[in-house]
Order: structure tokens, then sequence, then C-alpha cells
């Protein structure tokens, strides 16, 4: 019997105050994620169990009890409090994933400071653009990735301190940096957690936008409410679990799913911080027995294509459950699912700013492949009439997908953006940028985006933002940013480049702008291919037509082109 | 020849991956699954060989495994330079 029983039951029954009942809160009460992920497991008994199993690349290992945990949040909490990080102050996390990546999460919040968590392969560009917006008092890193901090420090007024929590003393360190050693440190038994309520900020992600900058959708400690009970009902998570979320918590993922949500619940879960291998991935399942296994459609279709018979190398008896976020699941992947490992991938829909989980399929429940699944009870979901903005009487029509905005771990703002918070919103429905239709039994199917972001395995990457790094360089007179499709990733970057007098388009060129992009924003917004065009097609008054560019990537029809110039 | 090959393809990773102050490479550094090059970066470093080489490598050859180090990546450079004749 799966923990969510029956769907019907649940939804008919729903309220939020199940999660809060189990989590012993009550309105009023003082809630502080960090303390619930940690203090509050080990005082239920659970002190000596453990919480993360850990390895690098290079396969050194770590495994942390509870109770480790909870003294090493306390120690970096009183390190940071030490600092004079006060509540409120943006906190980055800006590190691969070694343990100091998840510990510090929660010894962030247990101060009542903003943990920002943000990917560590971006390039000094993107994070300056971060890190200017959120206003963001003290950075932990590594040594390896401190010099892009350095790059941008001039830049930065209210960055105070930048915490490399693995210096070795051979270089010096350089302004406004610290050393921070977490095995070295002294543990601290006690902290006084802040005693942060349900609406205290907790965590800001960021996300691309359409037209502008990236958005910093900031979340409160009252999310937890969300981020428990979906990961017990969706992702079927038991105490005997061995958990792997193979999301970095630079995305939204990695901290609702990779830390929150399994540590909130006492769980075991594993890490292992290693680049992309078909058998690196399925020797660590066999080696940690894994049972509950949260991943993405582009690692599920890279283990296709890494073929079967390499399955057969290994243990994998452990798995009990298989779930997926970050794009749609495509019908085919939760079919060889069923079939090399005899349980289909259940397909969950959310994004950064839902906070968790609010479309999914449910164990209990027919998985229909291809399909997004149905709400998660409590929430209402629908598709819109996009020129309505009401619901479609009938279902299988496409429209957008709108939400009652109204469950606990939904987005609070985007960071000093109330405009265009404001924005995401249509006769009070929350417009997620997604279209889809329904079916007669109420499944949701996924259409598309309706807006020009290119979702790249999973991760969502703004056409502005790396059409404003393009014209950085030097030989770039104009840029066109479109998505084009890839049987790995779904989409990836494209760009249309026109170049400046005296330049010429070359392989070298064209190497060289991959590569300025890679390093100024990140790998996931270098562009894979660059077509050289001695012009882009413009509208009369200028603006270039993007949707032209991206209908011929993708063989669709052009549609109206009346407004296009020279015509 | 496989020598200086082995040293273009090191430098190139060094110069290109990896920041100032990081450990040095050696040409068994693991590199995909080290972290050092992630699969969208892979992209930039075959475009890399094919233009620097004059070589074609197909996609389902550009695996994570074929390019974790750089002596991996030399072999399968070698394998395409020598089909070219």
């Amino acid at each position: 019997m799966s923990n969510i029983g029956s769907y019907d039951e649940r939804v008919k029954n729903f309220s939020w105050s199940i999660a809060e009942k189990e989590l012993g809160w009550k309105t009023g009460d003082v809630i502080n994620i960090g303390w619930y992920c940690t203090d509050r497991i080990c005082q239920m008994g659970h002190a000596d169990k453990v919480a993360l199993y850990w390895e690098g690349f290079t396969g050194a290992e770590k495994a942390y009890t509870y109770n480790d945990i909870r003294l090493a949040t306390n120690t970096i909490a009183a390190y940071l409090k030490g600092l004079g990080i006060k509540p409120g102050e943006r906190v980055c996390l800006f590190m691969d994933r070694i343990p100091e990546l998840y510990l510090g999460f929660l010894g962030i919040l247990k101060t009542g400071a903003i943990a920002q968590p943000l990917f560590s392969a971006f390039g000094d560009e993107s994070l300056l653009v971060r890190l200017s917006n959120a206003e963001t008092s003290a950075v932990i890193t590594q040594k390896k990735h401190a010099p892009k901090v350095r790059k941008i420090l001039d830049k930065l007024p209210h960055l105070r301190h930048i915490i490399v929590v693995d210096h070795d003393g051979v270089a010096p360190l350089k302004d406004r940096e610290v050393a921070f050693s977490l095995e070295k440190a002294a543990p601290v038994e006690h902290f006084d957690v802040h005693p942060t309520t349900a609406e205290s900020p907790s965590v800001l992600h960021y996300t691309s936008g359409t037209t502008g900058m990236p958005k910093g959708v900031q979340h409160v400690h009252y999310s937890l409410i969300s981020q428990y009970l979906t990961a017990k009902w969706v992702l079927d998570l038991r105490d005997d679990d061995i958990y792997w979320c193979t999301a970095d918590p630079g995305w939204v993922t990695g901290t609702s799913y990779g830390i929150i949500a399994p540590f909130a619940l006492g769980i075991t879960q594993c890490v292992l911080d290693a680049g992309f291998s078909a058998e690196a991935w399925y020797k660590w399942i066999e080696k940690r027995r894994v049972s509950m296994w949260y991943s993405a459609p582009t690692a599920i279709r890279s283990l296709m294509k890494a073929g079967d018979e390499i399955i057969k190398k290994f243990d994998l008896s452990s798995l009990r459950h298989l779930a997926s976020v970050g794009e749609p699941l495509n019908s085919e992947a939760v079919v060889w699912s069923q079939r090399v490992f005899g349980k289909p991938f259940y397909d969950t829909y959310w994004q950064t700013e839902t906070g968790s989980i609010v479309i999914s399929n449910y164990p209990g429940m027919e998985v229909r492949p291809g399909s997004m699944g149905k709400p998660f009870p409590g929430i209402t979901g629908t598709v819109l009439d996009p020129v309505k903005n009401e619901p479609y009487p009938t279902h299988g029509k496409i429209g957008l997908v709108g939400l009652k905005f109204d469950w606990p771990s939904r987005m609070r703002t985007y960071w000093n953006n109330e405009e265009a918070f404001k924005k995401k919103f249509r006769n009070d429905w929350y417009i997620t940028g997604d279209r889809s239709k329904l079916d007669a039994d109420g499944y949701f199917w996924f259409a598309g985006r309706d807006d020009d972001i290119i979702n790249t395995a999973g991760h969502l990457v703004s056409p502005f933002e790396v059409e404003s790094a393009l014209l950085e360089h030097p030989a770039v007179a104009e840029s066109a940013v479109v998505s084009k499709p890839d049987p790995i990733n779904l989409e990836v970057v494209k760009a249309f480049v026109t170049l400046k007098p005296g330049f010429t388009a070359s392989q070298d060129l064209d190497l060289e702008i991959m590569n300025f992009i890679r390093k100024k924003l990140s790998p996931l917004a270098m562009p894979q291919e660059i077509e050289f065009v001695p012009s882009l097609p413009k509208t009369r008054s200028g603006k270039i037509m993007r949707r032209l560019l991206h209908a011929k990537e993708w063989g669709e029809e052009i549609g109206d082109t009346s407004t296009l110039e020279n015509d | 020849m496989a020598e200086e090959l082995k040293d273009i393809v090191l430098n190139y990773v060094t110069k290109e991956y990896l920041e100032d102050d990081s450990e040095p490479l050696t040409y068994d550094t693991p590199l995909i699954s080290g972290g050092i090059v992630d699969s969208f970066s892979m992209v930039s470093l075959k475009r890399f060989l094919e233009n620097k080489y004059q070589i074609s490598i197909p996609d389902d050859e550009a695996t994570p495994q074929a390019f974790d180090s750089v002596n991996k990546i030399v072999t399968l450079v070698q394998r395409f330079l020598a089909k070219k004749g």
C-alpha cells in the first residue's frame, strides 16, 4: 500500500492540516526548516540514523547521521552569526554537490538568513546578475569557484564575506575572503535557532524570464508543509528508504526534494557528486541499494541511449519507486523503464515558483504514459482559454495551465519585482507559462511553453539573457536565440548571428562565441549551434521576429508574416 | 604525433575549462565524471577537435566515456584521423 492510498479519497478529504499535524505545527508557531530537518528528527529518537551518504568523483566517501547534521548545521549557523550575518540577509551557496552545500543550506536557514543557491557552473556574468539583484551579503564557495567571485567583486558593494570551505593555505586568501573548515571547526552542540514564522523568507532561487533578467523566486519557511506532504505521497518516501535525488541544489528540485523534504521526513538519502555516466549511476544504485529514485527525463533518455545490456551488469532490485521532473517525460521513457526496471517512472510537474509538486502521477493511480497526471490533492488546476482567461468548458482543447495560488509552498513574490509577480496572474489564476490539455478523466497532457523560454535538460534558459551576452562579443552585431529540438535534452540553444563589418564567419569564430557564452553565462546557455546570417527577420518597427526562426527550427507553420520587414 | 596531440588537448582543456587556481590536469584526470567538463560543455570540446583536426565525430561516438580524459580523447581522435587516412 502506498502512502497516498487512494488518490480520489485524498482529494475528497484533503486539508494541509494533515501535514501540519504530522509535523507538530499549528498556526502561530515558530517554523524553521533548518530545525525541522535536523533537531526534530534527533528529538524523535533518530539521532543515529544515517541522514546522508555522500561520494565524490574521486571515490571519497562520507556518511552523516542525523546527529552529525544537527551539529554541522549548528556549527555553520554559529559561524555565520559570528560573521555578523543577520536574519533576512541573503547568503549564497556556490558550490559543487559537496556535503557543505547541503549542510550550509540548513545552517543558513537556522540563522534566519535566506539561502540563495546558485549552480556552480554559472559564469561570472550569471553570477553577477543574481548576486547584485539579491544584494547578497555572503557567498559560501570552494577555492575552485572563488576566482569567478573575485572577477566581479568590485561590482558587488553589498558582498561582505566570501567563505571558502576548502582553503588549504597554498594560495593566499584575497579581499573579503575567509576560510572555514567544517571538519576543523569545533562542533556547536547548541545553537539558538532563529524563531522564523510561517511567512519568514527562506530560500531565493533564480529563474529565467522571457523578456527581462532572471527573477528571484522568494519562498518562505511554511513551504515545508507542501514539500513534506508531496514527498510523502508522490515520491512515496518511507522510513526504510534509501533515496536518491539526482538534481543539483542550484535548482529548486535539489533543495525542495534534495534537502528539505527527505530530511524533514527523516529519510536516508545519498548524493553522488560526479558527472553523468550510465555505468556510474547504476553502480551507485547497486552500491547504496537505492529504493526511491527521483531523476529527470534528460538523464533517463541518456540511460536509454546507453542501452539495455549495461543494466544486466548490476543488481538494481532495490529500486521500489521511480519519479521524474524537469520537462515532459515522453511515453517511450515510461515504457522503457517498465521494461528494464519492472516499474515506470512517474512524471511529476512543478516549477521554481510553485516550490513543490503541483500536478503528478501517483502510486496506485493508473499511469498514462506521456501524461503529466492530475493536480495534487488540495490544489486546483485547470486549462484556461488563452483569450477569455477562463477554464475551457470542455476537455481536449490546448490552453494555459492555470492554478489557484493557495498552497503552502507557492512563491510569495519575485525579489524586488512585485510588478513581474503580478503579471503571473489572470482572473485570479496563476499562469505557469506552460500549455496543456485535459482529457476526459482529468489527466493533464503537456503541449509546450507559452513563451520563448528554452527548456534544456529541465533547466530554463532565457533567450533574452543569451542575446544580451552575445552582443558583448566584439564580432556580434545582432542576434536571435531560439530553441532547437534535441533527442536527449528536449531542446538546446541555437543562435542566429549577424556579424559586424570586418568579421567573417568561420569555424574558429563559431567556437569562440560558444565558449564566450559558456564562460559568461553557463554551459546550459551556450548555443550548441550558431548560424551566421546576413540579416535577421524583423517587423517594420525593427523588432526581431524570433517566432519565425523558432518555427523554422521546429518545422512548424510560419504563421502571419504581414508585419515582416521587406516581405 | 600522439604526444603532440595529447599536449594540444591538455592545453586546450586547461585553458578553456579550468579556473586559474585549479589543480593541474594530467592525461588521466577524469574530465566528465570529475565534473570538469559537463555534457553541455562537451559540445564545444567536440567542436574544437573537429575544427582542429578536420574530422567529424558522430554524436553516438561522442559519449561521456570517450571524453572522460585527455588520453581517451586522443584515442578517439586518432581513430577518426586514421579513418580519414
